[in-house]
């Protein structure tokens, strides 16, 4: 019983870890505890981990939408674009952007697992990580993008790709527009993590949220 | 440009890419026990090199299973037509997945 004014139960912490939370301390202990890496350093990476968000790759396109040099350099190589900008990949993944255009829409989805542009975009968004889009957006990627309201014309091809390796995908969205004339900070301002992964294009107004 | 040394030295075994831009590839039909990066839905489908990754990367997945760890070969950007991987597809027909497979993974196919 707490001290307070409502009755409660106890707070405890008594549920039973599953078989891989178990396996997950087990090996984590055991790398402290050979001194292969610290507690610090677990610490620390997930700090990291949670310090990403899609601000990082809206600053990306924005940059390349603005600078056509850096455009080229991002198509060519991802990561070192980025890398140009700042953002680290601490997973030690490459990173293969991919851009829209009049005739190619990009999609990209891990049917595997999760596999996702962390560095550039944060933890993915829970639906990302679900079966049914991981399923439906490589056997019925147009059905799925109308389902976002997203309808891709017939003469557009649909690219999707699948991440299964070392290499990470990132869409370069198309520029809406009434967009000429803005700076970086206000094109940044409306390019949305969804966008990025191609499920939506850019819009001006990207939705009510003030 | 010159001549470099780096010219004279001769590739390891593996290490030059098997396949190159443009060839036609399948995806062996391999169902070895245990976790492989490449999805099933693929396995015997026909596509086509779009991009050759440099440089070569270790073999994970013998990797995975504490074999060969240091053995390189290249992945490979493998493009395939929706209609391919779908017999009932009904979107266009230019529609099409794109997807890093390795090397083992692959075989040469007619044009």
């Amino acid at each position: 019983m707490s001290d307070h004014d409502h009755p409660h139960d106890a707070i405890t912490a008594d549920a039973k870890p599953g078989y891989y939370e178990i396996m997950e301390t087990a090996i984590r202990e055991l790398l402290i505890g050979k001194g292969l890496i610290s507690a610090n350093d677990i610490r620390r990476q997930i700090e990291v981990l949670d310090s990403r968000s899609p601000a990082l790759g809206a600053r990306v396109v924005a940059r390349a939408w603005t600078d056509s040099a850096f455009r080229e350099r991002l198509l060519a190589d991802g990561r070192a674009a980025c890398e140009e900008l700042g953002i680290t990949f601490y997973d030690d993944t490459d990173l293969i952007v991919l851009e829209n255009t009049a005739t190619v829409h990009n999609l990209i989805v891990c049917t595997l697992c999760s596999c996702y542009p962390r560095p550039v975009l944060g933890l993915p968004p829970d639906w990302y990580k679900l079966k049914p889009y991981r399923a439906r957006a490589v056997s019925e990627p147009r059905k799925v993008l109308a389902e976002f309201g997203t309808v891709i014309p017939d003469d557009v091809e649909i690219r999707v790709s699948d991440s299964t390796a070392v290499i990470r995908y990132l869409v370069l969205p198309r520029r809406p527009e009434g967009t000429e004339g803005w700076s970086e900070d206000e094109l940044a301002a409306i390019v949305t993590r969804d966008a990025m992964i191609g499920v939506v294009p850019v819009t001006v107004n990207a939705g009510a949220v003030s | 440009m010159a001549r470099s040394v780096l010219d004279d030295i001769i590739p390891a075994l593996n290490e030059v890419a098997a396949f190159a831009l443009g060839d036609p590839v399948r995806v062996a039909t391999r169902a070895p026990i245990g976790h492989y990066r490449v999805p099933v839905y693929l396995r015997g489908c026909r596509g086509k090199i779009v991009r050759v990754i440099e440089p070569v990367m270790i073999d994970n997945e013998e990797e995975g299973y504490g074999r060969n760890a240091g053995n390189k070969r290249h992945y490979y950007r493998v493009a395939f037509a929706m209609t391919e991987l779908w017999p009932g597809y009904s979107g266009p027909v230019n529609d099409a997945l794109e997807i890093e497979i390795f090397e083992t993974w692959l075989e040469r196919a007619d044009v």
